[in-house]
């Protein structure tokens, strides 16, 4: 009865994002207050009505009905209680229904504290934020519907996958779509603004909160996925360049983009037309994400669904949205006036720059994902674009973006001062340096390209600290002065500073884990011991325990460091009890200066076990970075001059509040 | 028939995907010259395992990968070349063994992409510097919002 009553609260869902299409956008053309104002309640109502399903999916799962089709397939009755709920959106018509209640969250979220947005403008964003609604909605009832009923009920469901039977995955889907979803309210934006024909620096304002709150989500989420990938998968890798980690990533590097490009347009009323293709662009590959995933059209380990309507439904969608976005940019585009002039080396010189090498590593990204598909789609010919392709193409681009981020904040807008720049970017270069030395006094059998490397990620975070110290005077200034500075620094000049602080410390990780990362692969028995980076280990011995909906071999390995244990380590194989299927769950030692991977495999021939021990230097600072740009994406966003809602007051005090 | 003989592989490929792939590489596998097995290994991470998703098969355990690491390790120690073995291996598998494909004819779109948009990107910026010029900077208000706008000014006075 109650998955009934979600699949009606669907039906009505649809039927309310249909109303919220309709009624806004004839009312903004007919400029009639009452239309446009329907805009409101009913995106609200929308929200609570897939709310309804999604919490009528989730009661099935918890109380395992396995006379729901979906439940049947992806749950099990002994699957401890957080993977049944993480198995709502663990299988492909879940994930949709998440998907869809995300977006209407976001729209909820633009109606509720929009309140000072332009009637017209809101109303059009409404409706079209709807309008993608409507298409998802009748994707998800259509070809993907979570509430199909089976009868008769099986007595047990076939349970989830094991591998994503995992804390970090659990929740790695719903901030991924935060992420994804989120950039759909830049594309309504961008379609509203270019429906009403004119845009300026307060629209840059508004999208600007949206915008970094769906790429805080993306950033955490695939840092989460990367993450999970590095423990769970078992070889200590952590990014594969998997078309569906290539999915979320698209975007992410768009939406960074379309960032930095909307700060030019709200501080300087440059980039205007740009930034609004670039709002289309970044939901677009948002699109295209969820059709390489959801679609199936490129198998890949992530990837669930196999079956072609819903690839051409989704295909449908992507163009219909991509293309008409595009068609709309190209006809009304022309209209718009092109705003601030500025000199080539300037802040916004420097923004352009980040952008033209961001949107060239989307395009590289997104061609090399395609290209084997579209090669055979046309020719027969198969090839293949793997991990090698990417570190050799994407990878160049990045440096160059990575050599001017501290640069740019150093320039003044409209025009810079480079030499000056570079004075004080000083210490910057001298850290850099500092750490060059260090690496290759450390590392001096080479790779003699990653001390380089590291050194560029020193310089990125020691550049964000130095434009933090130039804006509180540090060095020149008094000490009450510089506090009073530092306090009074808005907030998003120290999101600026963790997110920058946060990628340099990212591409140090990088760097250090694939260049100088220690491996060993060996047959042990018990007593063995090995060495890795320091660490003494020895192989104690395996056991069988139960866990709860599985058996495991439990290895046990005593790590010892300088003569004392520091750590007992007990990597395992896990065999599932349905589905049947092994995992490995590797034993980690973290430290900062990096992490003792074990791996237990199979039992050898001649005795023993095959165990894999990897020492993976600093490679906590990838996710530690991601951590931190996701912080300054939130300290950004709490910044008053950009909160959703918040008027922009002048910075002086009013001189006499007096009556 | 191709249509089945994906069926299958696809069912193949259920089976063995969620068996994550831990234990690539066997110890027995290995090469005792080091700098030989280093070879090896860089090289089985330009391959890719035929029958997994997206895996070189220095990282994945299907069987199938194993013969490859083996045939590697063999052509090495006949004292091929790092070329001569993935030409070898390219010869039995074809272009779609390679996880980096060559630069060809078929190829060159994917290959000068990143090239083609930054060249292009760049052609952009530089005619629209030249175009800016001459633009008037911005849109006159409307009435409306003249209106809003003194009403904020006397209610920022009071």
């Amino acid at each position: 009865m109650i998955v009934e009553f979600g699949h009606f609260a669907l039906i009505l869902a649809l039927l309310v994002a249909v109303a919220q299409v309709v009624v806004p956008a004839i009312g903004a053309h007919l400029k009639d207050e009452r239309m446009m104002r329907v805009a409101d309640p009913a995106a609200v109502s929308q929200l609570f009505l897939i709310a309804i399903a999604f919490c009528a999916l989730t009661h099935a799962y918890v109380t395992s009905d396995f006379s729901v089709l979906n439940v049947a397939e992806n749950s099990h009755s002994t699957k401890p209680l957080i993977y049944k709920l993480a198995g709502v959106w663990g299988n492909h018509e879940g994930s949709m229904l998440l998907w869809v209640l995300i977006l209407a969250l976001f729209g909820a979220a633009v109606a509720l504290f929009g309140n000072n947005l332009p009637l017209t403008l809101k109303a059009r964003v409404l409706s079209v934020q709807a309008s993608i609604a409507v298409a998802f909605l009748l994707f998800s009832l259509l070809t993907s519907n979570p509430f199909t009923r089976l009868d008769p009920a099986p007595p047990d469901g076939r349970g989830l996958n094991p591998i994503l039977q995992d804390p970090a995955l659990a929740f790695h889907p719903p901030f991924l779509y935060m992420g994804y979803v989120g950039f759909s309210i830049a594309f309504s934006f961008a379609i509203a603004a270019l429906i009403e024909g004119r845009i300026d620096a307060a629209w840059a304002r508004w999208v600007r909160p949206w915008t970094l709150a769906a790429w805080m989500f993306l950033t955490i989420g695939i840092a989460m996925g990367s993450w999970w990938a590095y423990y769970e998968l078992g070889w200590g890798g952590w990014w594969f360049w998997d078309p569906v980690e290539n999915a979320s990533f698209m975007p992410w590097l768009a939406g960074t983009a379309l960032l930095h490009s909307a700060l030019v347009m709200e501080k300087r009323e440059a980039l205007k037309i740009w930034t609004v293709l670039l709002a289309i662009l970044t939901f677009s590959l948002s699109l295209m994400g969820t059709f390489i995933v959801r679609s199936g059209v490129l198998t890949s380990v992530h990837s669930f669904a196999v079956d072609p309507a819903r690839g051409v439904f989704i295909l449908a969608i992507l163009i219909l949205f991509t293309g008409g976005g595009l068609a709309l940019f190209a006809l009304r585009s022309k209209d718009m006036q092109a705003g601030g002039l500025f000199q080539p080396i300037s802040r916004e010189g420097s923004l352009v720059l980040n952008n033209l090498l961001l949107v060239t590593g989307a395009a590289t990204v997104l061609v090399g994902t395609l290209y084997p598909m579209a090669l055979e789609g046309l020719t027969g010919e198969k090839i293949s674009v793997g991990p090698p392709f990417f570190n050799m193409t994407f990878g160049p681009l990045m440096i160059p973006l990575l050599v001017a981020l501290p640069i740019g904040p150093m320039l003044a807008w409209k025009r810079g001062d480079f030499a000056g720049a570079m004075q004080r970017l000083a210490f910057a270069f001298g850290a850099a340096l500092v750490a060059l030395v260090a690496v290759f006094a450390a590392e001096y059998r080479g790779p003699w390209l990653a001390p380089f490397g590291v050194a560029l990620g020193v310089y990125v975070m020691a550049g964000a600290v130095v434009e933090w110290a130039n804006r509180v005077k540090f060095g020149s200034a008094k000490s009450d002065e510089i506090i009073r500075r530092a306090r009074n620094l808005p907030r998003s000049a120290y999101g600026t500073f963790f997110a920058h602080f946060g990628i340099g410390m990212l591409v140090v990780g990088i760097v250090a884990t694939s260049a100088y990362r220690e491996e060993h692969i060996q047959a042990m028995k018990p007593g063995d011991q090995i060495t890795v980076n320091g660490y003494n280990v020895t192989f104690v011995g395996l056991e069988q325990a139960r866990g709860p909906n599985y058996v495991e071999d439990i290895a046990d390995f005593n790590v010892k460091r300088g003569g004392e244990t520091v750590a007992r380590l007990t990597p395992s194989k896990r065999l599932y009890d349905a589905p049947p299927q092994t995992t490995t769950e590797s034993g980690i030692l973290a430290a900062w200066r990096g992490d003792l991977y074990l791996v237990i495999g199979d039992a050898q021939p001649n005795g023993g076990y095959a165990v894999r021990a990897y020492f993976n230097p600093l490679v906590r600072f990838i996710w530690l970075g991601a951590l931190i740009m996701f912080i300054g994406g939130g300290i950004s966003l709490s910044d008053r001059r950009l909160r959703v809602g918040a008027p922009s007051r002048s910075r002086q005090p009013v001189a006499v509040p007096a009556e | 028939m191709r249509r089945s003989m994906i069926a299958t592989l696809l069912t193949a490929w259920a089976l063995f995907a969620a068996a994550p792939m831990a234990h690539a590489v066997q110890p027995g596998e290995m090469l005792a010259d080091p700098a030989l097995e280093q070879r090896a290994r860089n090289i089985s991470a330009e391959l890719r395992c035929l029958v997994c998703q997206n895996q070189s098969i220095d990282d994945s355990d299907a069987p199938l990968a194993g013969d490859l690491r083996r045939l590697v390790r063999e052509r090495l120690e006949a004292n091929d070349s790092d070329q001569q073995v993935l030409d070898y291996v390219v010869a039995r598998y074809g272009e779609f063994v390679l996880l980096n494909p060559r630069f060809e004819l078929s190829t060159i779109l994917l290959w000068l992409t990143p090239v083609l948009v930054l060249l292009g990107g760049l052609v952009l910026v530089v005619r629209n510097a030249g175009k800016n010029g001459a633009a008037s900077p911005s849109t006159p208000l409307t009435d409306q919002e003249k209106a809003k706008l003194k009403s904020i000014l006397t209610d920022e006075r009071r």
